[in-house]
């Protein structure tokens, strides 16, 4: 993070990629693009590209972990090596991904309506194939169509975002550039009918007036991400079978 | 997971279905039996590595991602780069993968992959490593991350396909001032004899190119033989059962046929 020099993050209004300060980068959401998984998504953000698959309700392994009134969620969210524009990385879990990986399901064990299978598992499976900032939101945000996709009811859906602070004002949609050198970064994750906050962290300083203004510009970004999401999944049913993957 | 009694009745009752069929000359989709499922191959998708492609036949997806990075060459080759291959099963690629570190089928598929592209453009003269000298006690190093997306049987021959065009498309950073940088590639990768692999299942006594997952399942053998655009055989590797001499020798000419087929999606 941070390495190198600061570049100026906003000129003349606009930020280093043309956007206005509550503008999303380009967002492109596919459902069912893997043909083995149970529900699957691919959603390509900006220079993000990831895909969820969701396997479940299936057989709680190990057995003595099983819950007898409900379903437990699993997640593993995991970046490929060669995802970041830098040096090649490990492939599997690290600590930043494990911690994340438990962010993400905690947002999806208050949605998923676990009490309809007792004794069994969700897995939700997250793959980070190429990294520009907002990795995680993401992730949710596929994941979230991964799950509608594999059929299993929650109460409501739900899409991600990170507004953050770069050079004294609150941005929507933080890039790489943005996220490195900007002075606040605040990833959420909204439930789309309730407005609930499922996910909410937070590095860099604001005051309480810019976190509030930051909140508002997230629910906002929420609705148009709900909207992408709807259309992928209707449109995964006009399709007849998966055409799998277009990277 | 171990073999449950319902395993081993399921296995019986689909060999014998797919012996029926095999009997009267046709397979379950309705190919031929030296007939590949739809093959695609797409270079260059993932903007942040330095070479990528996405290989899909039939319902089987892989990606592999070529990285470069800096390296320290191994004492008894001072001159020489580095070549590694890894191979990840994504547990959401199947029902039957499993998060965990890699097991002895990802090792195995990593391996076989390594093995076809070493011995035919990383090992000898003129090698695509034998490029990767920068100075005294450094050379670049290239990794290719194998993964593998959704399984629907055949990972090998996409696998190979997917390393050979990511390959194809990887562009060497620059070195300067004891640093890569990425932004100013150099040039491609010296490549020239462009192995790729060809499966093949025995079941009973029927050759079966490509096999499918259910296929496999009830495979008395398969054979992976990686043959090259100049006519060498490359690598290969049988698992489980037994094939005779005969079976193996028309294995192969079938791979050279095969391969040559499947070199055309990628150059």
């Amino acid at each position: 993070m941070g390495g190198g020099e600061k570049p100026k993050l906003i000129i003349d209004g606009k930020r280093i990629d043309g956007r206005g300060m509550d503008d999303l980068r380009p967002v492109k959401v596919e459902a069912g693009v893997l043909n083995e998984a149970e529900g699957s998504a691919y959603v390509e953000w900006g220079g993000n590209k990831v895909i969820a698959g969701v396997y479940g309700p299936r057989e709680c392994i190990p057995k003595h972990d099983a819950n007898p009134f409900k379903a437990l969620v699993k997640c593993r969210y995991t970046m490929s090596p060669f995802a970041s524009k830098e040096e090649h990385s490990r492939s599997g879990p690290n600590r930043r991904s494990i911690e994340i990986s438990k962010v993400i399901r905690e947002v999806f064990e208050s949605l998923v309506i676990t009490e309809l299978f007792p004794m069994t598992q969700i897995d939700i499976f997250v793959e980070v194939l190429q990294a520009e900032g907002g990795t995680r939101v993401s992730a949710i945000t596929a994941a979230a169509v991964a799950l509608a996709d594999a059929g299993i009811p929650m109460k409501d859906m739900v899409s991600g975002v990170a507004v953050g602070k770069i050079e004294g004002e609150i941005a929507v949609d933080l890039g790489r550039e943005e996220d490195n050198f900007g002075e606040s970064d605040v990833p959420m994750a909204i439930s789309s009918r309730n407005k609930d906050i499922l996910l909410l962290q937070m590095d860099g300083l604001l005051t309480k007036e810019e976190f509030a203004r930051a909140v508002d510009k997230a629910i906002s970004a929420s609705d148009k991400l709900h909207a992408l999401q709807t259309d992928a999944i209707v449109r995964s049913y006009e399709k007849l079978e998966s055409e799998g993957l277009e990277l | 997971m171990g073999e449950s009694a319902k395993d081993v009745v399921m296995h019986d009752i689909k060999k014998g279905v797919l012996l029926d069929l095999f009997k009267k000359g046709e397979r379950m989709d309705g190919r031929g039996f030296e007939d590949y499922r739809p093959v695609s191959v797409k270079k260059g998708v993932i903007a942040t590595a330095e070479g990528s492609a996405l290989a899909k036949i039939g319902k089987t997806q892989i990606l592999v991602g070529a990285k470069f990075d800096l390296a320290t060459p191994f004492a008894d080759r001072p001159k020489e780069g580095v070549f590694s291959v890894n191979c990840e099963f994504l547990p959401l690629a199947s029902p039957t993968f499993e998060p965990g570190p890699p097991n002895e089928n990802s090792i195995q598929l990593a391996r076989v992959t390594d093995r076809a592209i070493r011995s035919a453009e990383v090992e000898g003269d003129n090698s695509i490593t034998s490029t990767f000298f920068l100075e005294e006690g450094k050379v670049l190093a290239l990794y290719l991350d194998i993964y593998v997306l959704d399984h629907s049987g055949n990972m090998t021959d996409a696998a190979s396909l997917a390393a050979m065009a990511a390959l194809m498309s990887a562009k060497i950073p620059k070195y300067a001032d004891g640093k890569l940088v990425r932004t100013e590639p150099i040039g491609v990768l010296p490549l020239k004899h462009f192995p790729i692999a060809t499966t093949i299942a025995k079941i009973d006594k029927y050759l079966l190119v490509d096999p499918s997952k259910e296929e496999s399942f009830v495979a008395d053998s398969t054979l992976s033989i990686a043959t090259t655009q100049t006519g060498l055989l490359a690598s290969m590797q049988k698992t489980k059962g037994a094939m005779s001499r005969d079976e193996v020798l028309q294995a192969v000419d079938i791979a050279f046929k095969k391969g040559d087929e499947l070199r055309k999606y990628i150059l």
